[in-house]
């Protein structure tokens, strides 16, 4: 069945993390000069000059920073999702990043709850980075 | 001789059936309504406008990608002297009115309007849904964060466990911001609502439930700005601008640096009151963009009204309600009388009526200044307004 939900418009700045994705790997951008990392990529680093980016593999873990469950979908493809979780998420490089945790027990979701990732390949195309309950 | 700005004229649209546009209107002549309310009322006309500032989500793509063009166009203002498009989402009208100030006070203009209009309900345009993935909205809209919900949501979910707040400190705000609407015979709902029904309301996005969130209707608004001097022949009470400020931090909430805290507000009324020579503590009432009830709670600690953390005590009681000790959202609000998808332009008008005075049942007792701040976006942009019944 073909993927009804929101693809994303992939651009340059973009396509390292989504590529990455498809191979299994959560790339982040990190400043060669603070060693900050940060989403979402880009071609300079937020707030700090002369920045030089590099881009890295996550370990993956982190701690939700914040989230909601989605009572109602966000358009008709989500429907049949609901109630489903989407979290901001820190992960422990420090760069903060946004997708669903996949859960069968939305109320076990809390602030600070430890998660990693898991890589879902929702088409021969695009392959989402997402998180689990670690 | 004083080009100090004032407000002289205000006018809203009238809707019907909670929030619905009137048989034969659509979104140029309802601003043009609007526009002729609130220049006739202050004794100017059309020919008098040599500043248009506008923002709106209507007529895109096609010409609604520049509105003032369009509106100087269709109203026949005639090589207009400042024109403003700026569209940093729903505060963009306050920060109208603080550029405004500007060009007037400097004297590039004299007589600014500023406009909005809107037909979404009618056009039944809105869904949770729907906005490109593009740019940095690649992440959540492809997570299906319902938007623009889900991220007032995440900002509420970490006032929570930041702060102690509540589901039944949004709940006041809905309760006090609906008794307001209830004086208020334009509102779309006016009838009284419990901190219970708020709080047993249909989840839509945990924590807020749909009395959480804004009405969805159609409507508009003007406002006209002129300096002190030309008020003087004019037919309204002005009422002065003292200060102004504004800022942006972000477009995606996951970017939002500190989501507890409005950084934006803090900022955008500390050059407000700064530059009015006033305090948070001077404000007798203060109009605050009421997308979602977090986004009230978040911005009266931003304004310095409270402190941070301690919104939940300032709403406590039903402290901001008719005959409580703090005005706030005295025309029922984006909760409860009108959000037509970009609702700050009804700060400015509510506020500039209160001021005047002579509201009856609805007027906040002895308002001299008031605080209008909207906020844009997902808690992305902001603007600050300090008006006065008096010159400073």
């Amino acid at each position: 069945m073909a993927y009804e939900k929101p693809v994303p418009a992939i651009d340059p700045d973009s396509a390292p993390y989504w590529e990455g994705a498809k191979d299994g790997k959560l790339m982040i951008q990190r400043c060669k000069k603070t060693g900050q990392a940060f989403l979402y990529s880009r071609q300079l680093v937020p707030g700090v000059d002369d920045s030089q980016v590099e881009w890295i593999e996550a370990s993956g873990k982190g701690e939700v920073y914040s989230f909601t469950v989605a009572r109602r979908p966000a358009g008709a493809a989500f429907q049949g999702d609901c109630p489903y979780v989407v979290a901001s998420v820190t992960l422990d490089e420090g760069a903060r990043i946004i997708s669903n945790i996949v859960t069968d027990d939305v109320a076990a979701v809390k602030i600070g709850m430890r998660v990693e990732t898991i890589f879902d390949a929702v088409s021969d195309d695009l392959t989402i980075p997402k998180f689990r309950p670690a | 001789m004083s080009r100090q700005p004032v407000i002289v004229g205000v006018a809203d649209a009238p809707t019907e059936n909670r929030g619905r546009a009137l048989p034969g209107t659509h979104v140029l002549n309802m601003q043009r309504h609007c526009a002729n309310e609130a220049l006739a009322e202050a004794g100017l006309a059309m020919t008098d406008v040599d500043g248009l500032a506008v923002a709106g989500m209507w007529g895109t793509p096609g010409p609604g990608a520049m509105q003032p063009n369009l509106l100087a166009e269709y109203l026949g203002i005639r090589m207009p002297k400042y024109l403003d498009g700026t569209n940093v989402g729903g505060s963009a009208f306050v920060l109208h009115a603080g550029h405004a100030y500007e060009m007037i006070k400097s004297g590039v203009c004299d007589t600014v309007l500023i406009l909005y209009g809107s037909m979404q309900k009618s056009q039944s345009g809105r869904s949770l849904g729907g906005r490109p993935a593009l740019f940095s909205n690649q992440f959540d809209m492809v997570a299906g964060l319902p938007a623009p919900a889900g991220s007032y949501a995440m900002a509420a979910q970490r006032h929570f466990h930041d702060y102690g707040s509540s589901k039944e400190t949004l709940a006041e705000i809905a309760v006090s911001t609906r008794a307001w609407a209830g004086l208020n015979p334009a509102a779309a709902f006016q009838d009284p609502l419990s901190i219970d029904e708020v709080m047993a309301a249909a989840p839509i996005v945990d924590p807020l439930g749909r009395l959480d969130c804004c009405l969805v209707t159609d409507g508009g608004g003007a406002v006209v700005m002129t300096t002190e001097e030309r008020a003087r022949d004019l037919k309204t009470k002005p009422v002065y601008m003292l200060g102004h400020g504004e800022s942006a931090s972000h477009t995606n909430i996951n970017y939002m640096p500190d989501m507890s805290r409005l950084e934006i507000a803090e900022r955008s009324s500390e050059a407000a009151y700064a530059m009015a020579g006033r305090k948070a503590a001077d404000m007798n009432m203060a109009m605050i963009y009421d997308s979602f009830t977090i986004t009230v709670l978040l911005t009266l600690e931003a304004l310095g009204l409270c402190k941070r953390g301690e919104g939940k005590e300032f709403v406590k009681g039903q402290r901001t309600a008719p005959g409580g000790e703090f005005p706030l959202n005295t025309n029922g609000g984006g909760l409860s009388y009108c959000h037509p998808g970009m609702y700050g332009i009804f700060l400015l008008i509510e506020a500039t009526r209160q001021l005047r005075g002579g509201l009856g049942a609805r007027q906040a007792p002895d308002v001299k200044t008031a605080v209008c701040h909207g906020t844009g976006g997902v808690l992305s942009s902001g603007a600050t307004v300090v008006l006065s019944s008096e010159m400073n």
